[in-house]
């Protein structure tokens, strides 16, 4: 990789100057992985802590708000990165053991997965934007279109006309907190996805193999964590009863 | 050189004396409340273990310095590189005089948190930067005025950002937050005037921010009650008492009275000016205007200043508008 | 390629000097994009010393303007700027960076006996960071300048016209710069140590490093978060932090003192860590109880995350919650107790050197001290509740700060400077200088003690009369600390072209970094160093004839 030009002859070209082995090389990167891993999730964790506060103080304001949230879509990503996580960790074996096309194949369909993810994702801000369903200081909504793709569930535990139960107050904060996690978990699909692209790019030039996968290894743990936040984000903002 | 270390000397001796020309210690001012002893006790128990150990280390920092100082031809002795025995007596006993020092900082505490039940409630607006005191019946003051020997609770608010009440006589400081009601209460011993700050840092006028604390015997309180209740009544014409009126309500954190725009504008010399707003159209200024102004401020917007005065309908009464425009005519443009 | 220094082949290089990590590329783009550790800390060394001479021309002008209470220079709302920018500048930019990233990036891996840290490229990224970082504060400084304090507290921030954005975009940069070294440091020491250096064989400071790490790496993020929470509501108007949109500014403060109280933590550790090769080395003498500095340190960064609603005793935050949070910072207290002591038995029947680093040492030691127990009046309920917001904290904080991590970042910039610049200082100005510090420090600081526990609040423009006399002599100290921190810059210059050449082991230290020549090749060690106990002295000797010491087997 980033070899000294004085570099002698019979250190590999995949090893860097100040490594000893492979071995080496591959334990401090993944650790250097695991200890970012640490710090992507204190960063959510300062949402979350928000969130329960929020939730804690105001659990009307989140039960109320809810069912705006369109559970389907939110079922369908999360399903859709449950399954490049699938992918995703197959590509890693399939790094490990040399099968260059699975590994340009898996990587190509969890890129693809990714697409889906945003392109569904953006479909929910589409409709929160058209229906005023936005952060605190731009809360404006509109009632009467949001009651379309609101679901059927909740409509039986209100009384007739009172779909949504009476609104209490502050309502915008949860959209305020919607828009924040889902953003930032966003910005780290797209950061994961630019990472993949990365990957696929040196996986096509067969630049891995038994010795040297560590990067498909860590771009992929770095997949698993993102998947994994959404996988608290979903029940915490769209299954809340 | 010499004269300027002289000079810093004597000024050192002039800190020591006049730290403690006040009647209080070097470290703190007198206890003027009956609550004092629940910082004054724990202050100079850690105080004087300070200056124990600050003087141990220093001792043994100097005899080590001195006595092991490297010469020709000494080496250092090789002693023990560790000792259990020693590193855990130095471990506990700092421990035993720190859990001392939190139980008696906590047992100060809870007195400084809890007020009698029957105390006398105060209320405390902040805002940029002035603070506005409101008794039970309805009397507004900017100083604190409170009875000798009786406990009084304030009850506070900030209308902006975070601001802190500080007594350092009293012992007292509680943060003023915007959004929630925080309390402190305090006793007086003896009547006096005492200084009053505000110590959470809120901007410009930060440092300006400050109040007197006036003990009133009883007697002498209910009259000064009396006297600040009825600002028309107690004034001598009608200007005075809307110069009262707007350092009670804080005008002057927004408005200058000389000309110089601040937030809001200026009101100085306003009356014959014809005022352009922010909706295009203009108007010459008159008593009508500056009443809807006070009433609705967010009916007319100048022309270069932001919607954000508060409004004071219901505040204040016909008569102490009145007042205020009377005030706002003598500040003519001369 | 360049000579090693074993036995007693001790060289002094001639002239030109054979090659090092200083002259073996040329050009500026060697230096911008190196991926050499010691190049990147050298740059990050140039980077926060200017930094510290910013904040500290800021802090210049503050002692002018409170030399005297009424106005003297500025207006409120300058004055207002200068102490927020002052305070900014030296925590985002010097002192949080300062010894890890500085001295602590060229020293760890030599000290470790490696070629590199980890991730070099990371580590390069790192930098390039910091100067994006402080690009965006000097970028709020000349737009419109920041107003809030360091402490970015809302809803303040929300209402000033300052640059509160740009500033807090550049600390969010700042932040990542931050991680990028703690995440370097922790791996380097994981997977990069030699044969025979075991974790128990680690000199103090890599300890202190680690420890320092995790701080970085666990609280910086949280710092990231609630920049970010206060920037999208500056720029959407979220609402999280405002209360008029429903929001709580008191979960501002947790936020912010979740990550700036481990953050003091970032701050001191590095220095403590500084005094444990400073003391053993100028006494000649063992460290007294390695493992018992080695866990405090651990245990002050892991206690140092449960701390941090001290600041908050009279924020009207839950008394319980108060209390729980002054029991805790108790148990910070003892730790750093026994790190005093332990350096002071160090000293023992030791065969003490008065050179510059140990003048300094001994300074932190007394300075600490003072600031450690001055920390007992903040920590103790009912008396944080007199002191809080007032001078005594900012002369408490700066005992700490100053008194200890600048100090100790002396103490090591002095220790190591023969080591990275190949260049003796002059020693009598080294120690007359120190003294001028350590005075001028005194008579700055400690009057503001005793004005704050008689009740003057600080960030204050003005001041009543009765303050006059303590803000006058606090004042003339900065001048005199200031004065000798200038001489301390002249001499360290003059030395870059004047001093003498310095041997490989000008002080008779026995950890790795001075096995290698002064300044180090390129890789760090042509040969494999020889790994042994880093407090064990009986193999270095000295030689008078070359004023240097020398490693027998």
């Amino acid at each position: 990789m980033s070899a000294a030009p004085d570099h002698d002859e019979n250190h590999p070209h995949d090893l860097a100057h100040h490594f000893d082995t492979h071995r080496q090389q591959f334990d401090a990167g993944k650790l250097g992985m695991w200890i970012f891993l640490v710090t992507e999730i204190l960063l959510f964790s300062g949402l979350f802590c928000a969130y329960v506060i929020y939730r804690a103080n105001h659990p009307e304001i989140f039960i109320y708000a809810h069912q705006f949230l369109d559970k389907n879509l939110g079922a369908l990503n999360t399903a859709v990165l449950i399954f490049s996580s699938l992918t995703m960790a197959w590509a890693v074996r399939a790094a490990q053991l040399e099968q260059k096309r699975a590994l340009v194949r898996l990587l190509s369909i969890t890129l693809a997965c990714g697409f889906v993810f945003l392109g569904v994702k953006a479909v929910e801000y589409h409709h929160k934007w058209h229906d005023g369903l936005l952060w605190a200081s731009q809360y404006n909504p509109k009632h009467h279109d949001s009651a379309e793709h609101n679901e059927a569930g909740h409509g039986a535990e209100s009384d007739g006309e009172g779909l949504h139960g009476e609104e209490p107050k502050n309502v915008g904060l949860f959209f305020s907190i919607y828009f924040m996690m889902t953003g930032l978990h966003a910005v780290h699909v797209i950061a994961g996805m630019g990472a993949i692209a990365w990957v696929l790019n040196r996986a096509r030039k067969g630049h891995f193999n038994r010795r040297y996968f560590g990067p498909v290894d860590f771009v992929g743990l770095y997949w698993h964590l993102v998947d994994l936040i959404w996988i608290y984000l979903f029940p915490l903002l769209y299954l809340i009863h | 050189m010499v004269d300027f270390a002289v000079g810093t000397l004597s000024d050192l001796s002039r800190m020591a004396l006049l730290a403690q020309s006040d009647g209080g210690s070097f470290w703190l001012p007198p206890p003027e409340s009956v609550s004092s002893w629940a910082v004054d006790n724990v202050f100079y128990y850690i105080l004087y273990l300070s200056y124990f150990f600050f003087a141990l280390i220093f001792a043994v920092l100097v005899l080590f310095v001195v006595r092991y100082r490297r010469r020709p031809g000494v080496e250092a002795v090789k002693t023990a590189t560790h000792s259990t025995l020693l590193e855990a007596v130095w471990s506990l006993i700092p421990l035993g005089l720190v859990i001392i020092m939190f139980y008696a900082g906590f047992v100060g505490y809870v007195e400084l948190r809890s007020p009698p039940e029957q105390a006398y409630e105060i209320l405390v607006t902040a805002r940029k930067w002035s603070w506005q005191f409101t008794y039970p019946d309805g009397t507004m003051a900017t100083d604190l005025h409170v009875p000798v020997g009786e406990p009084v609770r304030l009850v506070m608010s900030s209308e902006d950002v975070i601001h802190s009440l500080s007594i350092p006589a009293f012992r007292v400081k509680m943060d003023v937050v915007p959004g929630r009601y925080t309390r402190t209460w305090f006793q007086a011993k003896q009547p006096g005037k005492f200084d009053l700050y505000c110590t959470e840092y809120c901007g410009t006028g930060h440092s300006d921010m400050l109040a007197s604390v006036v003990v009133h015997q009883r007697e002498a309180f209910d009259a000064w009650l009396v006297e600040a209740g009825d600002i028309l009544g107690n004034s001598a014409t009608p200007v005075e008492a809307g110069e009262k009126l707007f350092r009670l309500h804080g005008c002057g954190s927004c408005h200058s009275t000389d000309g110089t725009p601040r937030i809001g504008p200026t009101l100085k010399g306003i009356f014959g000016e014809t005022h352009r707003f922010s909706d295009g159209s203009s108007l010459a200024v008159d008593e009508n205007y500056v009443r809807q102004s006070i009433n609705e401020p967010g009916a007319k917007i100048r022309e270069g200043y932001k919607n954000q005065m508060p409004t004071y309908k219901g505040r204040l009464s016909n008569d102490e508008i009145t007042a205020l425009i009377q005030y706002l005519k003598s500040l003519d443009g001369g | 390629m360049a000579t090693t220094v074993d036995g007693k082949t001790a060289d002094f290089p001639t002239d030109r000097g054979p090659l090092n990590y200083l002259n073996c590329d040329r050009g500026i783009l060697s230096w911008a994009f190196t991926l050499d550790h010691k190049r990147i800390g050298l740059m990050y060394l140039i980077s926060i010393m200017a930094s510290l001479g910013l904040g500290g021309l800021f802090a210049m002008l503050i002692r002018v303007e409170l030399a005297h209470s009424g106005q003297q220079i500025v207006d409120e709302n300058t004055y207002n700027q200068l102490f927020t920018l002052h305070g900014a500048i030296m925590v985002f930019l010097f002192i949080l960076p300062g010894i890890p990233a500085a001295l602590g990036n060229f020293v760890l891996p030599i000290m470790l006996g490696a070629k590199d840290v980890a991730f070099p490229r990371l580590n390069l990224a790192s930098y390039h960071l910091w100067v994006i970082g402080a690009l965006f504060f000097l970028l709020a400084l000349v737009t419109g300048g920041l107003d809030t304090g360091w402490t970015l507290y809302v809803p303040y921030a929300f209402q000033t016209d300052t640059r509160v954005l740009t500033a807090g975009v550049g600390a969010f940069i700042l932040g990542f710069s931050s991680i990028f070294t703690g995440i370097n440091f922790v791996a380097t020491i994981h997977t990069l140590r030699p044969p025979g250096m075991t974790w128990f064989k680690m000199p103090l400071f890599l300890w202190a490093l680690y420890a320092t790490a995790i701080i970085q790496v666990l609280a910086t993020p949280v710092l990231g978060i609630t920049l970010l929470l206060l920037a999208a509501e500056l720029v959407l108007g979220i609402g999280i932090f405002d209360p008029t949109k429903g929001g709580d500014p008191i979960l501002f403060q947790h936020f912010f003192w979740f990550y700036s109280h481990p953050a003091v933590y970032i701050m001191i550790l590095p220095a403590m860590g500084i005094m444990s090769e400073v003391i053993p080395t100028f006494s000649r003498k063992h460290i007294f109880g390695y493992r018992f500095i080695a866990y405090s340190s651990v245990a002050i960064a892991l206690l140092g995350f449960l701390v941090w609603g001290h600041h908050m005793f009279v924020s009207s935050q839950s008394s319980l919650a108060s209390t729980i949070f002054s029991l805790l910072t108790f148990s910070v207290s003892i730790p750093s107790a026994i790190k005093v002591f332990n350096w002071l038995a160090t000293m023992y029947k030791g065969s003490i050197a008065l050179d510059t680093p140990m003048l300094y040492a001994l300074s932190f030691i007394l300075l600490f001290g003072i600031g450690g127990l001055t920390g007992l009046f903040l920590a103790t309920l009912s008396t944080d509740v007199q002191l809080h917001d007032t001078y005594f904290v900012v002369a408490h904080f700066h005992y700490t700060m100053v008194g200890g991590t600048l100090i100790a970042f002396m103490a090591g910039l002095h220790y190591w400077w023969p080591k990275i610049t190949g260049r003796m200082y002059n020693e009598f100005w080294g120690r007359l200088c120190s003294i001028g510090v350590f005075a001028g420090f005194n008579l700055t600081f400690f009057p503001q003690f005793v004005m704050g526990s008689r009740g003057m609040p600080r960030r204050y423009h003005d001041f009543p009369e009765k303050f006059e006399i303590f803000h006058f002599l606090s004042s003339i100290g900065a001048f005199l600390m200031g004065l000798a921190m200038l001489g301390v810059l002249i001499y360290l210059l003059y030395s870059l072209f004047k001093g003498r050449r310095a041997p490989a082991n000008p002080w008779g230290s026995a950890t790795l970094e001075w096995q290698c020549s002064s300044p180090p090749p390129k890789e760090n060690f042509a040969e494999t160093p020889s790994v042994s106990d880093p407090y064990d002295y009986d193999h270095i000797k000295y030689d008078p004839e070359k004023n240097c010491y020398y490693r027998v087997n």
